[in-house]
């Protein structure tokens, strides 16, 4: 039972004596880690330990997602007096004895990973790493099902400061004065939000955790809820303290098990040891977490329809004023913060505001995770200070495009963001340079594409998304979207008329103008970017029915040039066999016949295929 | 009080406006499509999702839908500037693009908002045309018909069907494009728990929810060479006119009566016969509850959408209502019995059609019970709307006939019945009934004031024959269900209580002419019939010379045998979900 301060620091102190001893050895057991194949690794290590008797000197960690996922799965040996180690990536199951030969030094051969971060609470230079870790600062370090390593690692520090000597009032001006905004996408004040909250009459009042993580490719909240869960549960502790609400509720998706399993687990063992529940910390203060499921559709991310989803009602926003801090959850005041914003919370009360405002730009303090995904050769996670720019982010932790190709645009802000080109690789990117460009910060997706990739078939695929996504309330959402969809794929199919672009243009205005909440506002972003950056491709598409990227079936056509020599390759692997000619003779393709597919094109080894 | 300017003309309006309600005050008419409110029942849908009504306001990112706009100090709203007016047309726009252009066969041609809208947007083509919402047309039940192909998710029915009627067989079902409203898993509105109250009809700006079409079956009945005759219920007097040029509130019996018998109809006769009718039954079994202080409080039953709400919503409840049928069935037996005999005529040889302001009564007449032997009491029931555009199509102007009288003996009627067609004029008719019969003396002033008005709960405690009487009225199933709660949680005590589905009651039923929001209309209507009440020489049930015959004749005396067996009926438990329950 951790009851007081003084309990809490004893609890610390004998863990630390206790763990000094052994070789930690780190296990990515996240999500992505498990899909790459860590559970057999971590058998075979087990297996291996067990059986050369040395369970008890080298201790095995399961941890959350370290964010490289692009080397999962992947292995840390750490040494417990440097705190220093080497992480292998892409561990096989035939590696791993090799690994535990070594340990303390690295196996030749292997493939090793190296950090690109820092953590600014313990590190005062980056020392020209370029990630600084205070979301991600757990995740991949501790053992996110036990309470002691989060305790070891300055777990519940802010919870114990602000409950024995913050009124509720300065845990809202710390908060204020971070300048930290909703990591979600809005990017509206935090603290501005809690005072709305704090101000409204005492009675019932909710702080809601917004882990309805729904853009795809999006995944750093699942990262946090699986890596550090405690790390939110003690943020919603101090927001409820802040606000005067005494239940927090995590909207959780129910397609995050993982996360839902660590979640409960954190919780119960809060409320086991006196975290939640009754008299937290001797303070009078009550607290209590329940989680809710969502059942996965991406609206109920907008803070309103979560609410109503919470209710049982129809997930779908509403419109604002009455804003949720003055009228959410029950008709109560609710604060809904995401979980990345949450994940900030104990570290700005930790070390303050003022330090919270060194890191990131002056409009945006902090950091953001980014998930990298796409053409870029390290997809994953990766946490930077606001105002990183772009080309360092893709360039340098993303390890650049893959396969030697040329980059083409980076889509910011998942679905409803923007496409980005060349031309805005040194953009520093936060809140508001985003939002200039005509994208937008989101919850921080960031797909990259290469010269192989056509804008305006990106710009339908986002849009499909959207549409899907939709609640169907808004008329220019509903149906705008829906108009605009078939227009792109009027354009890719080579349909298009000539006023089709204007047309195009004048409604994604028009639905962004109208829409009733951020998803129908934003939607059109796609469009709109590519439109702005990439207008000769769809005038390419409308005008010459080409798809210069070579993407859009309709309006490819394969020839057989003179270079063929007849070799009957591209006759053999054509699936619906419309390649026809003699052996040594040129071969021809019947166009009628021809689905596109491309398969002749990439077999042929003379160059002798074009694709016009 | 606010200050703001609209289109640069200051203006002041209280705190909670929104700037419609400011444009309004200056006379300038935002469009709206999905707002919808009736001021007289405090009601406003104020959902906001169809931005037809999208304004620019200064220092705003976005436009700003005015339905739900608050206004603000200092606030600067453009209504017309080209941005606001493009976005105007373009909402217009997408909703036509995925609208049927059948406006010229479609139901609503003519009282359909999105036509007018269209005509006063000066949209003449649709520019992003598209696919198409498919759907099946829902004609499962006898009352209402579902054609989601013109739903506009407007949502307008489905405040109706929750908020106000708390029936919750309306909601919105799928996301995206595929949204539409309808029962859960769309399945057929007969196998709801729909009541029929045609509140959402009414609430509809479009043609995707009307009326079952019921008018071809009278044409064809006019010249079947059959016996045909016509009832109409209180309500539809007060309305019709409002389909003619006629000021709302106009009380058009005579000239309803004149237009029917141009229909052809061979006997032109009145529900408001069966409702003093009603009113006998009714009385007499109140009495007997409440001198023998059983089974009460007693409850109405002429009013079939709210009987249907009763047996799924409170299948406990169902000793409470009066086992009286509904004015309408009571016509239609007495039609096929003394009638049909006094007139020499088969039962299945005498057609009854009823003009009723209701959906429900659609319904109510095609129950199983109200058919003995196979033959049913009402044959063809269309509404007041329907009706009306009956008149138009024969050509016959309402507003330039000449009145002409009820025939008889089905047409002769009180004070007393006329006022069924509005809340509170049940109780009322029955309190003038059962003051006399208690005290065995005429009363003298038979206004019972304190349970008039359109509030949507009453209540009174009325000295009748020196009891103290404690009566509720309520309209609008919402109010019924929190009385009946109190009532099953024993929080409240009633003599007897009116129930009328539809708020304000019959004049604002499911079949009235539409009034597209304007609540004033309703407020004239009950005026009018309270007016047609005190223009009647006789303003008691059971000092209607015709009905004091049928009991001679015929029925013998209120509560006979007789009378139970043609004018009284019973309820069934129905399920939440499907139709009756199984015994």
């Amino acid at each position: 039972m951790i009851d007081s301060v003084e309990t809490l620091n004893k609890r610390v102190e004998a863990l630390r004596r206790e763990s000094l001893a052994a070789t930690r050895i780190l296990v990515s057991m996240g999500t992505c880690g498990i899909a790459a194949g860590a559970a057999p690794v971590l058998a075979e290590l087990r297996r291996l330990l067990a059986e050369r008797g040395l369970e008890n000197t080298v201790e095995i960690v399961e941890t959350g997602c370290i964010g490289q996922c692009y080397a999962e799965p992947s292995v840390e040996i750490l040494n417990p007096e440097s705190n220093s180690g080497i992480t292998y990536g892409k561990v096989k199951v035939s590696e791993v004895s090799m690994i535990i030969d070594h340990l303390a030094d690295v196996v030749p051969g292997l493939e090793t990973v190296n950090k690109t971060w820092y953590y600014p609470e313990d590190e005062a230079n980056a020392d020209n790493r370029l990630q600084a870790r205070i979301v991600l600062r757990n995740s991949g370090r501790i053992d996110p099902e036990k309470l002691e390593d989060y305790l070891k690692n300055r777990g519940y520090q802010a919870l114990a400061k602000v409950l024995t000597g913050m009124s509720p009032a300065e845990v809202v001006k710390e908060i204020t004065e971070s300048g930290l905004r909703g990591r979600g996408g809005g990017g509206f004040p935090t603290g501005m939000k809690w005072s709305f909250a704090a101000a409204q009459p005492a009675g019932r009042k909710y702080i809601v955790c917004n882990a309805d993580e729904g853009d795809p490719g999006a995944f750093m909240d699942r990262a946090v809820l699986e890596g550090d869960p405690h790390s939110v549960l003690e943020a919603m502790i101090i927001g409820g303290y802040a606000i005067g609400a005494d239940t927090g509720i995590v909207y959780i998706r129910a397609e995050y098990p993982l996360a839902v399993k660590r979640l409960k687990i954190a919780i119960r063992q809060a409320e086991e040891n006196g975290l939640l529940g009754k008299n937290i910390f001797g303070s009078g203060f009550n607290f209590k977490i329940e989680l809710k499921y969502g059942a996965g559709a991406f609206v109920c991310g907008e803070e309103t329809a979560l609410i109503h989803s919470i209710e049982g009602k129809r997930g779908e926003p509403t419109f604002k004023p009455p804003f949720p801090a003055v009228s959410g959850l029950w008709g109560c005041p609710t604060v809904v913060n995401n979980v990345e914003t949450y994940a900030n919370v104990p570290a700005v009360i930790r070390r303050g505001a003022a330090w919270f405002r060194t890191i990131g730009t002056e409009k945006s303090p902090g950091t953001k995770v980014f998930a990298l995904a796409g053409k870029v050769e390290n997809v994953g996670l990766v946490e930077v200070p606001m105002g990183t720019a772009l080309r360092d982010i893709i360039f340098n932790l993303g390890g650049g495009i893959r396969d030697g190709k040329q980059f083409k645009a980076v889509q910011t802000g998942g679905p409803s963001g923007g496409c980005l080109k060349a031309d805005r690789l040194d953009t520093r990117i936060d809140y508001d340079t985003l939002t200039a460009l005509g994208s937008m910060m989101g919850s921080g997706g960031m797909i990259v594409m290469d010269e192989d990739d056509c804008m305006v078939n990106i710009a339908k695929f986002f849009l499909e998304f959207t549409l899907d996504e939709s609640c169907g309330k808004c008329t220019p959402c509903r149906i705008g979207n829906t108009r605009l969809h078939e227009m792109l794929d009027r354009i890719c199919t080579g349909r298009a008329t000539g006023d089709t672009i204007n047309k195009l243009r004048n409604l994604a205005y028009a639905v962004k103008d109208t829409s009733l909440c951020g998803l129908g506002q934003t939607s059109p972003n796609p469009v709109l970017s590519t439109l702005a950056n990439f207008e000769e491709e769809y005038e390419a598409h409308i005008r010459d029915k080409k798809c210069p990227a070579g993407v859009c079936t309709k309006l490819i056509t394969y020839l057989i040039n003179d270079n063929c020599v007849g070799c009957t390759l591209c006759a053999r692997n054509c699936p619906v066999s419309c390649i026809s000619g003699e052996r040594k003779q040129k071969h021809v393709i019947d166009q009628d016949r021809c689905i596109k597919c491309g398969v002749c094109y990439q077999a042929c080894k003379f160059h002798a295929i074009d694709r016009i | 009080m606010i200050n703001l300017t609209i289109n640069n003309m200051p203006v002041k309006v209280r705190k909670d406006s929104t700037i419609l309600a400011a444009a309004r005050k200056i006379g300038i008419k935002i469009p709206t499509l999905c707002h919808f409110e009736l001021d007289c029942f405090s009601f406003e849908h104020r959902i906001g999702s169809c931005r037809i009504c999208v304004v620019e306001v200064e220092g705003r990112r976005n436009l700003a839908p005015a339905c739900c706009t608050p206004v603000a100090e200092g606030m600067v709203v453009k209504t017309n500037t080209l941005r606001a007016i493009n976005a105007r047309r373009t909402i217009l726009d997408l909703i036509l693009s995925d609208h049927p252009k059948d406006c010229l066969t479609c139901e609503k041609n003519g009282d359909c908002e999105l036509q007018h809208l269209a005509g006063e947007m000066d949209l003449h083509h649709v520019l992003y045309e598209g696919k198409m919402s498919e759907y099946q047309l829902d004609l499962s039940c006898d009352a209402i018909v579902r054609d989601l192909d013109k739903c506009i998710m407007c949502r307008r029915c489905q405040s109706a069907c929750n908020d106000v009627q708390t029936v919750g067989v309306l909601s919105g079902i799928g996301r995206g494009f595929r949204a539409v409203v309808g029962p859960a898993d769309l399945m057929p509105l007969n196998e709801s728990t729909c009541v029929f109250c045609g509140q959402c009809v009414i609430a509809c700006p479009v043609g995707a929810l009307t009326e079952q079409n019921c008018r071809y079956k009278v044409w064809r009945a006019l010249n079947s060479g059959k016996h045909i005759i016509v009832q109409t219920a209180p309500a539809v007097r007060v309305a019709i006119g409002e389909a003619f040029g006629m000021r709302p509130g106009t009380v058009a019996t005579g000239q309803l009566v004149a237009g029917l018998k141009l229909l052809g109809f061979d006997k032109v006769f009145d529900t408001d016969f069966a409702a003093d009718l009603t009113i006998m039954e009714e009385t007499t079994e109140f009495i007997e509850r409440l001198t023998k202080n059983e089974n009460l409080p007693i409850l109405t039953s002429c009013c079939p959408g709210w009987v249907k709400f009763l047996e799924h919503q409170f299948p406990e409840l169902l000793y409470m209502p009066s086992t009286a049928k509904s004015p309408q069935q009571m016509f239609g037996a007495i039609a096929k019995s003394y009638y049909a005999e006094k007139m020499g005529l088969k039962p299945e040889d005498v057609i009854v059609v009823s003009v009723m302001p209701c959906l429900s009564k659609k319904y109510e007449a095609s129950r199983e019970e109200f058919s003995p032997n196979g033959i049913r009491d009402v044959d063809i029931v269309i509404s007041t709307r329907e009706l009306a555009n009956m008149f138009q199509e024969a050509g016959i102007q309402l507003n330039k006939l000449e009145p002409r009288e009820y025939d008889h003996p089905l047409g002769e009627s009180t004070g007393a019945a006329v006022i069924f067609g509005v809340t509170g004029g049940v109780i009322e008719a029955a309190l003038r009934t059962a003051a006399d019969w208690l005290s065995e003396k005429e009363l003298k002033d038979v206004n019972f004031t304190a349970v008039r008005g359109s509030a949507g709960l009453k209540e009174a405690t009325v000295k009748v024959a020196g009891i103290d009487v404690k009566v509720a009225v309520c309209s609008g199933l919402g109010n019924a269900r929190r009385v009946l709660e109190k009532i099953r949680n024993g929080e409240a005590r009633y003599h007897a209580i009116e129930i009328m589905a539809c708020p304000g009651g019959c004049l604002n039923g499911g079949g009235q002419p539409y009034i597209h929001g304007d609540s004033s209309v309703l407020e004239k209507r009950a005026a009018a019939i309270y007016k047609a009440d005190v223009d009647l020489p006789i303003r008691k049930s059971h000092e209607n010379p015709y009905i004091k015959k049928l009991y001679a004749e015929f029925l013998g005396e209120p509560g006979s045998h007789l009378a139970h067996r043609l004018l009284h009926t019973s309820y069934k438990a129905r399920g939440h979900l499907c139709e009756v329950k199984n015994d």
